[in-house]
């Protein structure tokens, strides 16, 4: 009905009689809204309690606490062979290996089994199998390596901090059901009860784990597997980013943002670095595969050809900060250099760049904390291969920090990685965050209002 | 005679090949030399005449740095980069009387142990009388190689040093040379964002290409069975590419994760925008783009762990089966990934909206909730559609949530609680399934990658656009 027919009076009664339902529906609205902002946090609570709750645990494990005794019963070898004066490198190397292989051939297994039977004498009546299983069996390396290093230890006693088995870990804390049948346990039942009596004692405690920030991955012994060579990965591809991306994405920018002539060619330029910011991750890893591996013919899974396909994907977001940086800096800046007669180079480098850089750094520290977290084409170039040990040039094989949380995810051993993954989770995203407060707190202290 | 080869072999290389660093810091410290040479030149003849110097002496030092510099780092460069290649051609042309033609690998081989040979580091029993003349070539070679390259670099950097020394002058516009030097680096950095562009469309066509040689496009488009074999255990059989269950697939999670993100991060965007408290604001913002910074394995393995098993048992007390690891689990948790993307889109959308449309609806006697459902919303619609279109592009290419989560069984079907596959999970299993790089397998990996770069591409240039037109429309 047209409201110009209606009286005065009668539209305010009106409009007064539909003012209850139309605030019950701005409340209503309103309440709407803010289920959407609390949707939001409490997405975010859940996501974070159930991986701490679920990682935390996970920075300790079953520890050993053991005397050794170096038995030079077990241990027979001859003496470390050294270089005589007239033999080639090669002859020596070869000399060399033959002793090392003679030191891989002891049968260092006998002497855990022997200190844990020292431990718990009732341990003897036990099969050897179901004691070496308590220990787990990347631990018998360390006592090669020791003697390796220093055979005069031979003979003697010393009091070592031995990993246990994966599974003795997951026994003792309860992360498997206890009153499964012994078919379905990983361990024997002599081995769990053993294991559940050395606890007792003291023999085996929970301690901070140190092979999980100290080690690299190993598959064969499941409990020693660490972050160690992940974490070296993705610093060398970090520094990688950072010594590349940045200052070719800040260089970039200051090209389109001060000095390019506004025209088709630039404003495609523009279009294109927008839209390379939008492209897939994973379409960038299949440009690595195919131009850095396969027509370069660099090495598979190291960090130098992860760190350029990292910096190839930061660049458009290094780029974009960049810009915006500049563009916040006032005209008047620029044209007060200017008016007293320095070059519009001089300007932009003695003037623009200087008070820009609080907001280039934010840009470029959260383009390199992307990259940290970037899984997807780092699997195209190879990273996801099994790598144990711990780069020390970006030119060799290493894991990745993201990867590695991937390739523990689909460790068959779930009851013992489930946790170690959301650990590495947790290390990963307390190096984002921080990353992240750095940033903020850069722009919070050199925030400029103009 | 061999044992005594390897050591003195080994000290005639020690003895000219410098690390490339040390070669790297040594020009550096050239450069500042020149640096100061130039700088005394020009103040000492700023002194001696009453002729105004054209440009700052710093400029003239900068100048001769960088004629000293620049030209030896490209020898240095190019010279490194082609040398290799010559020696290696000269040592196997070397060895081909003795063992004839060598396949590329074979040459590998063979170069490894001539390598060694001559590092001194080769087992000396198994050597042969030719490798160790070779290994003698090589380090010769290997010599005269940078010997002769230090010398070029050396020469180079001095005469440059002589001659522009000598041509500094009153009249010399030095700033004017530095400059455009400084503006050509500026403008090749701002080539590498395009070439990395062109370099993605060009690898990806080409191996696409190679690709369609095998396998029809036809076949690959509007095929409805995905189901590649595997190149190693069944050589003669190449298995089915097509491509639209995976298409299906991504569709499937992507609308459900849009089913998710949209509904939440608008009421979020809307309600920071146009209702909260800036103590609300300034703090429940950070906290939800928290959730955007999060590493995407991170949400995989969430949705692997967490998500997963919560739908299975939710699925259970209700008596529907519901995989854990299927399109729901993928595209619930990719919807809250995307979020935070939608709602600082839409919000940055909504406050562009000016005062005055909202002041003049307020006026009027319309409620809040009028006036942004009827004057705000359809004014901002073409940017939160934009938004809109960027959080669907980024879903479509999100991989390691669906690798994780969505249980990788590409078939056709529309039951969000069975396992799907998409393009992206299936670029990295044909990647990291089969070692063969120019197998079929591998390449659909490309064709599979350029069909996603040209549907983002699509998606991002729409949003793009209309994001653009709206920002000028209320500027």
């Amino acid at each position: 009905m047209p409201i110009g027919r209606l009286s005065s009076a009668e539209v305010e009664a009106r409009v007064v009689r539909s003012l209850k339902k139309r605030h019950i529906k701005e409340k209503a609205f309103r309440a709407v809204g803010l289920s959407g902002v609390v949707t939001g946090l409490v997405l975010v609570l859940i996501l974070f309690t159930s991986i701490l709750s679920r990682g935390l645990p996970a920075f300790w494990q079953a520890t050993f606490e053991l005397d050794v005794y170096f038995n030079p019963e077990i241990i027979r070898i001859d003496p470390r062979p050294t270089q005589t004066s007239g033999e080639s490198s090669g002859d020596f190397r070869e000399r060399e290996l033959a002793w090392l292989t003679q030191v891989n051939m002891v049968n260092w297994n006998r002497l855990l089994e022997d200190s844990v039977i020292a431990a718990a004498p009732e341990a003897a009546a036990m099969a050897r199998r179901d004691v070496r299983r308590l220990i787990t069996s990347g631990e018998r390396f360390q006592l090669r390596e020791m003697v390796a290093e220093n055979p005069s230890i031979i003979g003697e006693t010393r009091r070592l901090r031995l990993l246990a088995d994966a599974n003795v870990d997951v026994w003792l804390r309860g992360n498997i059901d206890r009153s499964l049948p012994d078919a379905q346990q990983q361990l024997s039942r002599a081995t769990r009860d053993l294991a559940d009596k050395l606890f007792e004692e003291g023999i085996i405690k929970i301690r901070f784990s140190q092979a999980l920030f100290m080690n690299p991955d190993s598959r064969s012994s499941l409990a020693s597997a660490g972050l160690a060579g992940a974490f070296v990965g993705s610093l060398f591809m970090m520094l990688i980013v950072m010594f590349l991306a940045v200052p070719v994405g800040v260089a970039s920018a200051i090209y389109l943002e001060e000095f390019a002539p506004k025209n088709k060619l630039t404003d495609l330029i523009e279009v294109n670095i927008n839209n390379l910011a939008a492209v897939p991750s994973i379409v960038f890893g299949l440009l690595g595969a195919a131009i850095f591996i396969n027509t370069f013919n660099l090495p598979m899974s190291t960090p130098i050809v992860g760190g350029l396909v990292l910096s190839l994907m930061t660049l458009p977001t290094v780029i974009i900060a960049t810009r915006s940086a500049l563009k916040a800096v006032p005209p008047s800046i620029r044209q007060a250099a200017l008016g007293v007669g320095a070059s519009r180079v001089q300007t932009v480098f003695g003037h623009v760049l200087p008070l820009a850089i609080p907001g280039i750094l934010t840009g470029a520290i959260l383009g390199v904390a992307q990259a940290l977290g970037e899984t997807a084409p780092l699997l195209l170039i190879g990273m996801n291969a099994f790598v144990t040990n711990i780069a020390s040039t970006p030119f060799e094989q290493s894991a990745a920090l993201p990867v590695q949380i991937y390739l523990w995810q689909g460790n068959e051993l779930r009851n013992f990685f489930e946790a170690r993954t959301s650990a590495a989770i947790i290390v990963l995203l307390a190096l984002m965050i921080s990353l992240n407060a750095f940033a903020i707190w850069l722009r919070k202290k050199f925030e400029r209002r103009w | 005679m061999s044992g005594h080869t390897g050591p003195t072999l080994n000290k005639a290389v020690n003895g000219v090949e410098m690390s490339n660093l040390t070669l790297v810091a040594i020009l550096l410290m050239i450069m500042a030399v020149a640096y100061q040479l130039g700088l005394t030149k020009s103040r000492a003849i700023e002194k001696g005449t009453v002729a105004r110097m054209h440009s700052r002496p710093g400029y003239y030092g900068m100048l001769t740095a960088l004629w000293c510099g620049v030209p030896a780092f490209l020898i240095f460069a190019i010279w490194s980069l082609i040398e290799p290649t010559v020696i290696r051609s000269l040592v196997i042309a070397e060895i081909v009387p003795h063992v004839g033609e060598l396949s590329s690998q074979q040459i590998a081989v063979q170069m490894r142990r001539i390598e060694n040979v001559a590092s001194g580091f080769a087992a000396t029993a198994s050597v042969q009388d030719y490798e160790i003349i070779a290994a003698e070539r090589l380090t010769r070679l290997q010599a005269i190689g940078s010997l002769a390259m230090i010398g070029a670099m050396a020469a180079v950097a001095m005469a440059a040093l002589v001659l522009v020394r000598r041509r500094i002058h009153p009249n010399m516009r030095a700033r004017n040379a530095v400059e455009t030097f400084t503006l050509i680096v500026l403008m090749m950095c701002s080539a590498v964002a395009v070439m990395t562009t062109i370099g993605i469309v060009l690898s990806m066509l080409g191996e696409s290409l190679r690709f369609f040689e095998v396998v029809s496009p036809i076949d690959f488009f509007f095929g409805t069975t995905w189901n590649p074999a595997f190149s190693t255990t069944s050589p003669d059989r190449l298995g089915d590419f097509g491509l639209l269950p995976l298409l299906w697939g991504t569709l499937m999670v992507t609308v459900i994760a849009l089913l998710i993100a949209i509904p939440v991060g608008l009421m979020t965007a809307i309600y920071m925008a146009e209702y909260a408290p800036s103590w609300v604001r300034s703090s429940a913002k950070p906290v939800i783009e928290v959730l955007a910074g999060i590493p995407t394995i991170v949400y995989g393995v969430f949705a692997l762990m967490i998500v997963g098993p919560f739908f299975a048992d939710l699925g259970e007390t209700f008596g529907i089966t519901i995989r854990a690891t299927s399109a729901l689990t993928a595209g619930v948790v990719m919807g809250i990934m995307i979020i935070p993307f939608i709602s600082s889109l839409a919000d940055d959308v909504i406050t562009q909206v000016p005062r005055a449309m909202r002041d003049g609806s307020l006026g009027l006697g319309a409620t809040k909730s009028e006036t942004i459902r009827k004057v705000v919303l359809p004014a901002a619609l073409p940017g939160i559609v934009g938004a809109f279109l960027l959080a669907t592009s980024r879903a479509v290419g999100e991989t390691m949530i669906v690798l994780l989560a969505a249980g990788n069984s590409p078939s056709l079907h529309a039951n969000p609680f069975e396992a799907v596959s998409t393009v992206t999970v299936s670029i990295v299993n044909q990647l990291t399934g089969d070692q063969d790089f120019a197998s079929a397998q591998s390449l659909v990996a490309f064709a599979l990658g350029l069909t996603l770069f040209v549907i983002t591409l699509i998606l991002n240039v729409i949003a793009l656009i209309i994001v653009r037109k709206y920002r000028e429309q209320y500027e």
